[in-house]
């Protein structure tokens, strides 16, 4: 595909609780299968997808938290997380799963796929994109 | 609909996907596998495996670009390629080696 | 890019106007509709945040919607454009792209 889009899939809302996350997650895996330029945002209660240690074996449905880490994978390796919704939350970056991926240009360098950004930052690169997707 | 594995008819769906992936056990890969005309060998296994192995670490079955980058990184670049994987699963590395793994049909697979 | 937000929600149900208004860019528009039409109402717990963000975004709200659940136009914060069906159009045509807050 010779055109590639910059698109944007803005995740805020709680995995488990509705279906939201796993269909944006799907999507995003899909949008990437077609060779996009894929960044995600993480806001609001979208955050908490990428808590660390989730188990959801007692509630009988699928855990898809060890997807996040296949993102590296699929070239999805811009993953902003909103700092106001994370410090809101009483949360930092260490309580978030530690994703990373391979940076082919730099030798095949690890590297982190989240990036803490405040919303002034978030809004700009919002602003980059062609296509958003919210969720 | 169904595979009949040794007597025992394991749910599939329309496309003939197990239903459970807890069903599976590598008869079902080669009663699969017999009734589309093929007979697994060790490279076919070398591919079934490791997409289990995907699986299990990540919860989902991987699109072929990845899974062919991903298998040329693990096994090697001769057999990290496209060619060598429609060779073994010519209905598609994606859609055929994910049925014979008990997989779902791969995310973003039409 | 010029960006046409949509929001429509009532701020009090969700944050998803809050949110909008925070990560919306400069000179972009908001257009608030279904529910998202209360965040357009004077003298409200949300208008202070609502009437801050007017000197960043052009904020309209679409008028049936208004209609549809008695929010007068003159219960609507000073600033903040009433559109019909054409005018929704008109904003999407006149931007790049449409972010469809849920």
């Amino acid at each position: 595909m010779s055109d590639i889009k910059k698109f944007m899939y803005v995740n805020r809302t709680a995995p488990y609780g509705t279906i939201y996350a796993w269909e944006s997650l799907e999507v995003v895996l899909i949008g990437a299968a077609f060779e996009q330029d894929v960044s995600v945002a993480f806001v609001d209660d979208g955050v908490y997808q990428l808590l660390k240690g989730q188990d959801t074996s007692e509630l009988g449905i699928k855990n898809f938290s060890p997807t996040y880490a296949a993102l590296g994978d699929y070239d999805v390796n811009k993953l902003y997380v909103e700092k106001e919704s994370l410090e809101a939350r009483g949360l930092t970056i260490d309580d978030l799963m530690a994703l990373k991926y391979e940076d082919e240009d730099d030798d095949w360098a690890e590297k982190d796929s989240i990036h803490v950004v405040p919303a002034a930052e978030l809004a700009d690169i919002l602003e980059q994109q062609e296509v958003v997707f919210s969720f | 609909m169904g595979i009949d594995v040794g007597g025992k008819v394991l749910e599939t769906d329309e496309e003939g996907y197990l239903a459970n992936l807890n069903d599976w056990e590598p008869a079902v890969a080669e009663a699969m596998a017999k009734e589309d005309g093929t007979e697994l060998g060790e490279f076919h296994w070398e591919v079934i495996n490791f997409l289990r192995e995907y699986y299990e670490e990540y919860q989902i079955a991987p699109a072929v670009r990845v899974l062919t980058k991903a298998i040329g990184k693990k096994l090697g670049k001769d057999k990290g390629n496209s060619k060598y994987l429609y060779e073994l699963f010519p209905y598609g590395p994606g859609k055929q080696a994910c049925k014979y793994a008990g997989l779902p049909k791969p995310t973003g697979c039409v | 890019m010029s960006t046409l937000h949509t929001v429509n929600k009532s701020p009090f149900d969700r944050s998803s106007l809050e949110t909008c208004l925070r990560l919306a860019g400069k000179g972009n528009a908001v257009l608030l509709l279904e529910d998202g039409v209360y965040g357009a109402m004077r003298g409200s717990n949300a208008s202070g945040m609502v009437e801050t963000a007017l000197s960043d975004v052009s904020i309209y709200v679409l008028g049936s919607d208004m209609k549809a659940r008695g929010v007068d136009v003159d219960k609507i914060i000073d600033g903040i454009k009433v559109v019909d069906y054409k005018g929704f159009v008109d904003l999407t045509v006149e931007h790049d792209k449409v972010n469809a807050w849920l």
